[in-house]
């Protein structure tokens, strides 16, 4: 049913849809920008953990004396206390607050800690050697998988995995917290969830009986930009709570944001998967069932059931998933939890049993698109990702080729859903013309404050220079938490419907000078309030709004609103292939290029989600080629905490990068997120072009040349 | 003994604060460590006149083209003396150890890594920093015009990285940007925007005068 709030049609929109640079791009792109890290308040002391040299250990004894009489020290707060069981390397103990963050790094090496070692395990690849840290996850039985197995024309059984990376935001995590007076503290916060952090922190404090009780409210959450989380910064985390309470007991302000090998070790953490694979189809490759025994870890804690089998789901299934129990860094959500990993296990299983079958891995897909929820969107997508690189004159049978440089192509498909999450936004319009929208929301670098702007701007009908965007700040109305795709339906429906709860309430102003019977006949459009049905009888926008005299004009929209129709959705797919070379003899991947086909319904910006899938490419590359959090069983600690080792791509390692949206197509859907979609297909894809390449599947992701080289050896070499 | 004139090794040249690379590493070699074992007791004694610190000493950075004069240890790296003493923060610290480029400015015409000079070697240096750009410059202007940066935070010292690299290569290939650029490491992935500037803002960069 329409309603007033529905998008534009296509040829009604002068702002949606278009390619704007985003907003804050010159305050970024000169330092200008302030983030968490950044702010030097007054008085600002700095703050250092004391964090466990022990995967497992227990607290026997804690003097915090020679930290405490240094001169600068200013303040210790426990975070752990004697008696208490740490469980990673990394794990925070105390923070300890000084005047410079010199004296904060020395006062760290003076607080002494006493453990008894406990027994820790820290790798789990081995499943046999997990004893007793399994604990049951998912079964699943679908139809009669062992007969299905039996009766299949072609089967196929192998082993997949992927290691677990580490977010490694580039603005660590943390804040800076001024705890004024006793009902006032200013969190800056590097979060995506400004909105919930104030909750997080009241309810933290709150169970210490020695701080005076604070209501959320009472703390002002401030995040203008943020660097990066990628689904793990939700939370004020132990350091957080510390340097508020820190803060507390000097009066002073008090940053506290991780090292490099904190931010590693124990911010950030995506699952690892792994999954011995039995598959089977008919001869003309529909595929009829899937078996999987799988495993996971997500460090201490239980990790989520599988997304197994991954899009194309055969009528006969077993899944059977247990969880490993590791004295690792915990587990945070990552772009599309378990998708990424998913894909690998199931389109890496597939792509193998299409070679057997001797069917091009395309035309598999196409053909069992029927066992997805979107046949038709496959089958669409899978044909454009094909034409764009041109995979009809490239494709060649596993391991054909010869000379030490092998090229390969490989596909992936993925899906998500990106609902909108719950948004209220005030739209404003001043005497003096001036317009904004103020949104309790933040932007995460994914350019929510450039879509918000241009959702205004269409809505008011003026140009996006002349509206303003507040969000990033807890006192403006709430918006949800950004993570799973969920903003940017979210922020567009709620400005949307606060937009032109605004703009009626303009026209009545102006429905008598206009000459209209009703706000109803009125449209604003091009900077002016003019009628419908004769635009030549108009207003100029500043003129309209001055005729409110000493009025402001505040309303609000929501998301949802049960009579406001539907602005979004949830619900894609997309598809992505690889072209990859491969040396023989050194083992290592070249990426030549990379195809990406996305819908995401009606797009806002579309150079900015473009910009979002190619950086959800980059980062899947990374993942595919290089990206594992390694640990040492010997000594139960994190080998490679810092960024020589732990890898990730730089500007001369993605090749070429095309990415094609689905644009125009699925307008009437409306807006859905796109930040997880497009990072959940680049490893599948990659390592079935790596597969293509060389003629043997390299198990484990990321595809190191050390695991290309093992993968030959056991195939037979280069031949 | 370190001699007055610049010397083949630009880590060796005395600067105009009495301080060298050399003296530095004698003073904290003297009487311990592998530092202290290559020097003889009159070699440490010679060098003792050179010694600063360990306390707060005052010192005068030239930023941008202003001196800016603070109180910092001796060991405390020009990142943070930019960004915990100046409150200039533009420049990012993010992996502290010379991997990631977050923190690159310029010094002397050089890109730097300033994370791993000392504030203090940088006395009587040409420093110049993301905060002396505008966003009407051409880097920073081809890096918003290409998309070239999504959470930002690697995004100033790209902009420093290529504003250099630019003024040493002015017609660049795709494949230089990728050499030139190859220091600096991006964790949203917005490397295709980032070739893009650098292509386009070399087209506006060259023909400008190299420093201040």
């Amino acid at each position: 049913m329409a309603t007033k709030y529905d998008w534009p049609s296509a040829a009604d929109r002068s702002v949606i849809g278009s390619r704007f640079a985003r907003l804050d791009g010159p305050d970024k792109a000169t330092g200008r920008a302030k983030y968490a890290y950044d702010r030097n308040p007054e008085g600002l002391l700095v703050g250092r953990l004391v964090t466990s040299p022990h995967a497992n250990a227990r607290i026997t004894k804690i003097d915090a004396s020679g930290a405490e009489k240094m001169k600068g020290v200013r303040g210790v707060v426990l975070i752990q206390d004697i008696g208490d069981e740490v469980q990673w390397v990394g794990a925070e103990i105390a923070a300890i607050a000084a005047d410079t963050e010199e004296i904060a790094r020395d006062a760290v090496t003076k607080f002494k800690v006493e453990y008894e070692v406990l027994t820790h395990l820290v790798k789990e690849q081995d499943l046999d050697k997990a004893g007793n840290r399994v604990a049951p996850g998912q079964e699943k039985d679908e139809g009669d998988p062992a007969k299905a197995l039996a009766e299949a024309d072609v089967t196929h059984e192998g082993f997949y995995g992927v290691e677990t990376i580490t977010h490694c935001c580039l603005e660590p995590h943390g804040n800076t917290v001024h705890w004024k007076g006793e009902k006032d503290i200013t969190v800056w916060a590097s979060t995506q969830a400004v909105g919930r952090i104030g909750a997080d922190l009241a309810k933290n404090l709150s169970a210490d009986p020695s701080l005076p009780k604070v209501s959320p409210s009472d703390i002002h959450v401030i995040t203008p930009v943020m660097g990066g989380g990628f689904g793990s910064k939700f939370n004020i985390d132990s350091w957080g709570i510390a340097a508020a309470k820190l803060s507390r007991m000097t009066g002073r302000p008090v940053k506290i944001m991780l090292d490099r090998d904190e931010e590693l070790k124990v911010a950030g953490g995506r699952p690892s998967y792994y999954g011995k694979v039995k598959v089977g189809a008919k001869k003309d490759g529909t595929l009829t069932v899937f078996d999987v025994e799988s495993w996971s870890t997500s460090g201490v804690g239980r990790g989520g059931n599988p997304a197994l089998p991954y899009v194309v789901v055969p009528p006969n299934q077993r899944i059977r998933h247990v969880n490993v129990a590791t004295n690792t860094g915990p587990a945070r959500a990552w772009r599309a939890p378990r998708h990424p990993q998913c894909a690998v296990i199931t389109h890496g299983a597939l792509t193998d049993l299409a070679a057997k079958l001797d069917i091009d891995p395309i035309e598999f897909f196409k053909k069992n698109a029927d066992l997805t929820q979107s046949p038709d969107v496959y089958r669409t997508e899978l044909d454009k990702a094909a034409e764009l690189i041109d995979w009809k004159a490239k494709y060649h049978k596993p391991g054909e080729g010869s000379g030490h440089m092998r090229r390969g192509l490989g596909v992936s498909i993925h899906t998500w859903g990106g609902r909108p999450h719950d948004s209220e936004c005030r739209v404003i319009i001043e005497p003096d013309g001036a317009v904004s929208a103020e949104l309790g929301s933040q932007d995460l670098g994914s350019g929510t404050r450039t879509v918000i702007a241009m959702v205004l701007a269409e809505s008011v009908g003026l140009p996006v220079s002349r509206v303003n965007v507040k969000i990033g700040d807890s006192k403006y109305p709430p918006s949800g938490a950004s993570g799973g795709s969920t903003t940017v339906g979210g922020v567009s429906s709620s400005t949307r419907r606060a937009a032109v709860n605004a703009v009626e309430k303009l026209k009545a102003n102006v429905a008598e000078d206009l000459g209209a019977s009703s706000p109803d006949e009125i449209e604003a459009k091009g900077g002016f309030l003019q009628l419908k049905s004769n635009p030549k009888k108009r207003i100029e926008w500043a003129k309209a709004c001055r005729k409110l005299g000493t009025e402001t004009i505040s309303e609000m929209g929501s998301q949802p609103d049960r009579d406001g129709g539907k602005l979004a959705d949830s619900g894609v797919g997309g598809v992505q292939v690889a072209d990859v070379s491969v040396d023989m003899e050194t083992g290592i991947i070249k990426m030549n290029k990379m195809v990406a086909v996305q819908d995401c319904g009606l797009i806002i910006d579309l150079k900015l989600a473009e910009s979002q899938v190619y950086g959800a490419m980059i980062m899947g590359i990374c993942s595919a080629l290089w990206e594992e959090r390694v640990y040492d069983q010997m000594t139960g600690d994190y080998l490679n905490a810092d960024m020589e080792f732990y890898k990730l791509a730089g500007v001369g390692d993605i090749g070429e990068l095309v990415v094609h949206m689905m644009t125009g197509v699925y307008d009437d859907r409306g807006v859905i997120g796109l930040g997880e979609p497009p990072a959940i297909s680049p490893m599948a894809a990659i390592s079935n072009a790596v597969f293509n390449a060389i003629g043997a599947r390299v198990s484990t992701v990321p595809l190191t040349p050390d695991r290309v080289l093992a993968a030959l050896d056991k195939k037979g070499g280069m031949a | 003994m370190s001699s007055k004139k610049p010397t083949e090794n630009p880590q060796d040249t005395q600067q105009p604060n009495g301080f060298s690379r050399r003296t530095f590493i004698q003073g904290v070699g003297v009487g311990s460590g592998a530092a202290g074992a290559l020097l003889t007791p009159s070699e440490a004694e010679a060098a003792l006149g050179d010694v600063v610190g360990p306390g707060a000493v005052s010192m005068t950075l030239k930023i941008n083209g202003r001196n800016h004069t603070l109180e910092a240890e001796p060991r405390v790296t020009l990142l943070d003396a930019l960004r915990n003493r100046l409150d200039m923060t533009g420049a990012k610290k993010v992996c502290d150890r010379a991997t990631c480029g977050a923190c690159t400015v310029m010094v002397d015409g050089e890109a730097v890594y300033a994370c791993t000079m000392l504030a203090i070697e940088a006395q009587g240096r040409e420093i110049r920093t993301i905060e002396g750009l505008s966003a009407n410059d051409p880097v920073p202007r081809s890096f918003v015009k290409n998309d070239a940066q999504q959470c930002g935070f690697c995004t100033p010292g790209f902009v420093m990285a290529c504003q250099s690299f630019l003024e040493h290569n002015p017609n660049p290939s795709q494949a230089d940007v990728e050499a030139g650029l190859s220091g600096n490491i991006c964790r949203c992935g917005t490397y295709v925007g980032v070739r893009m500037a650098a292509l386009d803002a070399a087209k506006e960069v060259k023909g400008e005068r190299r420093g201040y």
